[in-house]
């Protein structure tokens, strides 16, 4: 291959690189129109609910749809649709949480560690390797062997756990960030370290910390719908869409797959809208910077 | 006349590294820089000129020697806020790339009022009048104060930089490579604009390059740079004219002009 | 002339898509070169000269408007495909870049490098692509050639590098070599260097050369002939040592005069009013009006055609004819700048 070769496919990356606008696409517009649909759904839905989705009726266990039960029925005759409805509640105030703290936290302690430098930056980057080697829900089940089950102890496990993984890309970020000139010229100048942390290099990473907690809060729901369904997390009769894929496994095996087929459906449709935005703000604050 | 130098740089030395990997980056530079005079520091790549130019704005800390500034000892980089507002003052500088030397967020006018809120109290009114100012001394209008820095070419960024640096008021400004990013035609612009604000500011120059042409316009004075130490130290005239040091004869030598070819001035290949 | 010229361009005028429209960078460009020529591509940022060689080079991005001709040895370029483009593009031209280092596999030995191109487009056997790579580095002026054949890209300077990509571009004995600033990245002592073994292969190899720079001085040392571009368009062409003495456009005479000296500090550099243009931001009528201190009203009606001037050389000024000889030592064209 000549360099002439070379520099040929070089030009068509470019040219593919310079396409992207920054505009989100149709892709990324879809999993906006699904995740605000979602989100509504959450906000609202559990004000129209005409029925209880904890009243219990064994006599109607297992019912196919109908008009008095849009979706039909759990094993212990709860209305599914009201179930599901509920559920997002607690499905997403979970990750949203996770993601809040987390990302804070994260992006908090990458800016400080890049600022400072030296042993203190060694040392965050250390605990922060440490942290990362843990899965998320591995930490999430020993929090709930302490503390009892529950989403509390879990949400604050995860965003203990979730910090690398934010703080690792804002400290690469802000790091390429600080070595730039500007920020040489503003420090020459006598501005203070906090307020060029602040108003200077995190508004010009933000797009990527928006990327990445976007991709963080899918996998946030992922953790704390399976901590559901092994039953650490949100516990019964709380509706919750990982719970349910868990009290809904006993279904498939008599035939009656619906609870663990909706509620995962609903997670996954929420995981893959979430990972696809996720993706295109990546690539937007990729074709801005 | 006053007889300390406004900088004085005595046997200042750097070096990167530990053991096996230690680099001498500079060693034993030592010249002074007048009150309105222009020094130039003329040197290729890894001769060791930026580091010094870091080393005197107090982004790196010398390894060995002393930084003078009116006789005050300004060899550590400062410590805490209020001491570099205070050398901020004293010495600024603009740097090479007009592309990165500005944060692409900020408009130009905001870089510059944040720039006069660190060192001066202002009230809005006044801040908005010298920042006006400050655009008209360097030849940037209104519009362009309200723009990003996207929207201004290169040699209008490099506007920018210099009037940021100014707005300290310092007495000594460090140009690092400041014209040599830029197209021929700009490039003048920028040196007859450094050229005004010498004669009405009286702001010294200590100006960074590695283009000869360039170091005879602006420079009074000319040290010459190789491999971290100085190989030459004189009136720019001089060196430029009758270089004493057979590597000033070749960096003069190597300068493409009429009836140049090339062959004749290399003699290392 | 045309039926002795290596390569011919010939009205040539490119569009590419920027941001959803079509911008023009090149504008009805024409110039021939002969075997063994070096012609100089000379102009500031966005005036086009790196977009003629890179289109000669077939390099555009996908979604370029090209219209008119490139011919080289007589055959359009643009119609080339499959393998008559990759035998074009292996063995009749080759390209040096600016920089040399973003143009070379960091985890590849210089030795792979070299003799990657011979084997695989000469179907050379490997033994003797090795030995020709330590010839053609001994040739560069590189001392111990099979060392260097070992090591890797960061392991040399800016200067060795480059010195290897001109052994790899002359490598396949190419006929036309495009060299886009290749010195540029350089210090100026080894930008010396560089030039001489530059030249030095392209006269021993009679190759032809388009040399891209927007150092006037090195362009008229290095070249035979010199085209002048300003906002996509040939303004000037000329033979190379008189461009700076005695040029036939406006512009050219307004860049030798704003560039300092060496030998002496001029008062006030006359320096150019306003910034260079691109092609599509160019206003109507002559694209350097704005900025000329000779522009008059005719000036701004219509694009000037590329007229002759006796046997010197084109030029894209209407005033040429009476202007000639006179442009460097005009006064008037210190105007206050604003940007």
């Amino acid at each position: 291959m000549t360099a002439l070769a070379a520099e040929g496919r070089m030009v068509a990356r470019t040219a593919r690189r310079m396409r992207r606008t920054g505009a989100l696409g149709l892709s990324g517009w879809t999993a906006v129109g699904a995740l605000v649909l979602i989100v509504l759904i959450a906000a609202v839905g559990p004000l129209l609910n005409s029925v209880d989705p904890n009243a219990v009726s064994l006599s109607e266990a297992y019912q196919n749809p109908s008009a008095a039960h849009l979706l039909g029925t759990d094993a212990n005759g709860r209305d599914l649709f009201a179930r599901l409805v509920d559920g997002s509640r607690t499905a997403l105030t979970g990750p949203f949480l996770v993601v809040l703290v987390s990302t804070i936290l994260g992006t908090s302690l990458a800016l400080a560690a890049v600022w400072f430098g030296g042993w203190f930056d060694q040392v965050s980057v250390r605990v922060m390797d440490a942290v990362f080697a843990f899965p998320g829900l591995l930490l999430a089940i020993l929090a709930t062997a302490l503390f009892g089950s529950g989403l509390t102890a879990a949400v604050a496990a995860l965003s203990i756990a979730y910090i690398p993984y934010i703080g690792r890309i804002v400290r690469s970020a802000a790091l390429r960030e600080r070595n730039l000139p500007y920020v040489a010229a503003l420090r020459v100048q006598g501005v203070h370290g906090v307020l060029i942390s602040l108003k200077h290099i995190l508004p010009n990473i933000s797009g990527l910390i928006v990327a990445n907690a976007t991709l963080a809060f899918g996998f946030a729901l992922m953790d704390l719908a399976g901590l559901s369904f092994i039953g650490l997390g949100v516990q019964a009769p709380t509706p919750d869409w990982g719970a349910m894929v868990g009290t809904g496994m006993s279904g498939i095996l008599q035939g009656f797959p619906d609870e663990a087929l909706f509620a995962s459906a609903l997670i996954v449709i929420t995981v893959a809208a979430v990972n696809v935005l996720g993706d295109r703000l990546t690539e937007r604050s990729e074709a801005l910077s | 006349m006053n007889t300390t130098p406004l900088l004085a740089v005595e046997h200042l030395g750097k070096r990167f590294g530990k053991g096996r990997h230690q680099t001498t980056a500079v060693a034993d530079v030592s010249f002074q820089l007048a009150e309105g005079g222009s020094l130039g520091i003329v040197g290729e790549s890894g001769s060791g000129k930026t580091t010094t130019a870091r080393m005197i704005i107090g982004l790196e800390a010398p390894s060995e020697g002393r930084i003078l500034f009116k006789g005050q000892d300004r060899t550590q980089p400062a410590r805490g806020v209020k001491e570099l507002r205070e050398r901020g003052r004293n010495i600024q500088i603009v740097f090479q790339d007009p592309y990165t030397s500005l944060d692409r967020r900020q408009r130009i006018g905001d870089c510059l009022a944040e720039v006069l809120g660190v060192h001066f109290r202002l009230d809005r009114e006044e801040t908005k009048r010298r920042v006006r100012e400050l655009g008209e001394l360097v030849g940037l209008d209104e519009r362009q104060l309200n723009s990003l820095p996207k929207a201004l070419s290169g040699g209008q960024r490099q506007r920018v930089a210099i009037a940021r640096a100014l707005a300290a008021e310092p007495e000594i400004l460090i140009l690092d490579e400041a014209v040599s990013a830029l197209d021929v035609s700009i490039q003048a612009q920028i040196l007859n604009l450094l050229s005004d604000i010498r004669e009405e500011r009286g702001v010294s120059y200590l100006f960074i390059s590695h283009d000869l042409a360039v170091i005879r316009q602006v420079c009074d004075d000319t040290i010459v740079m190789r491999h971290g130490a100085v190989v030459e130290h004189g009136s720019t005239a001089a060196v430029l004219d009758a270089p004493q040091h057979p590597y000033t004869r070749l960096l003069r030598d190597s300068v493409p002009r009429d009836g140049w070819d090339p062959a004749l001035s290399t003699t290392r290949s | 002339m045309t039926a002795m010229s290596l390569l011919s361009v010939d009205s040539l005028t490119v569009k590419l898509p920027v941001a959803g429209e079509m911008r023009t960078v090149l504008k009805d460009v024409s110039f021939e070169l002969e075997p063994g020529k070096a012609l100089g591509l000379v102009g500031e940022s966005g005036s086009g000269k790196s977009m003629t060689v890179r289109t000669i080079a077939r390099l555009l991005p996908p979604g370029a408007d090209v219209t008119g001709h490139v011919r080289f040895d007589g055959t359009e370029v643009f119609d080339l495909r499959g393998e008559a483009l990759r035998k074009y593009r292996a063995g009749d031209v080759s390209m040096i870049f600016q920089d040399a280092r973003a143009h070379t596999n960091p985890v590849r030995r210089i030795g792979d490098f070299l003799t990657e191109a011979l084997c695989t487009n000469q179907r050379m056997p490997k033994k003797q692509a090795e030995a020709r790579a330590v010839e053609l580095l001994a040739e560069v002026g590189i001392h111990n050639p099979e060392q260097r054949l070992r090591q890797y890209p960061h392991e040399l300077s800016g200067g060795l590098l480059q010195r290897v990509m001109i052994a790899a571009a002359v490598a396949v004995k190419p006929r036309l070599i495009l060299a886009d600033e290749p010195t540029t990245a350089l210090d100026v002592t080894t930008q010396a260097e560089v030039m001489v073994i530059l030249k030095r292969m392209q006269s021993e190899y009679g190759m032809a050369m388009l040399f891209i720079t927007h150092d006037l001085e090195l362009a008229s040392s290095v070249c035979d002939d010199t085209i002048v571009f300003y906002a996509g368009q040939v303004v000037e062409r000329q033979q190379a040592s008189r461009l700076h003495r005695d040029p036939l456009h406006p512009y050219t005479a307004a860049l030798v005069r704003a560039r300092p000296e060496i030998e002496r500090r001029a008062g006030r550099l006359p320096a150019l009013p306003g910034h260079p243009t691109t092609a599509y931001e160019a206003p109507d009528g002559c694209a350097f009006a704005p900025r000329c201190a000779f522009a008059q009203d005719a000036c701004r009606v219509s694009v000037p055609p590329l007229l002759r001037i006796g046997e010197q050389g084109d030029s894209r000024c209407v005033r040429m004819p009476e202007l000639h000889g006179s442009l460097l030592a005009a006064a008037g064209t210190t105007q206050e700048v604003t940007p």
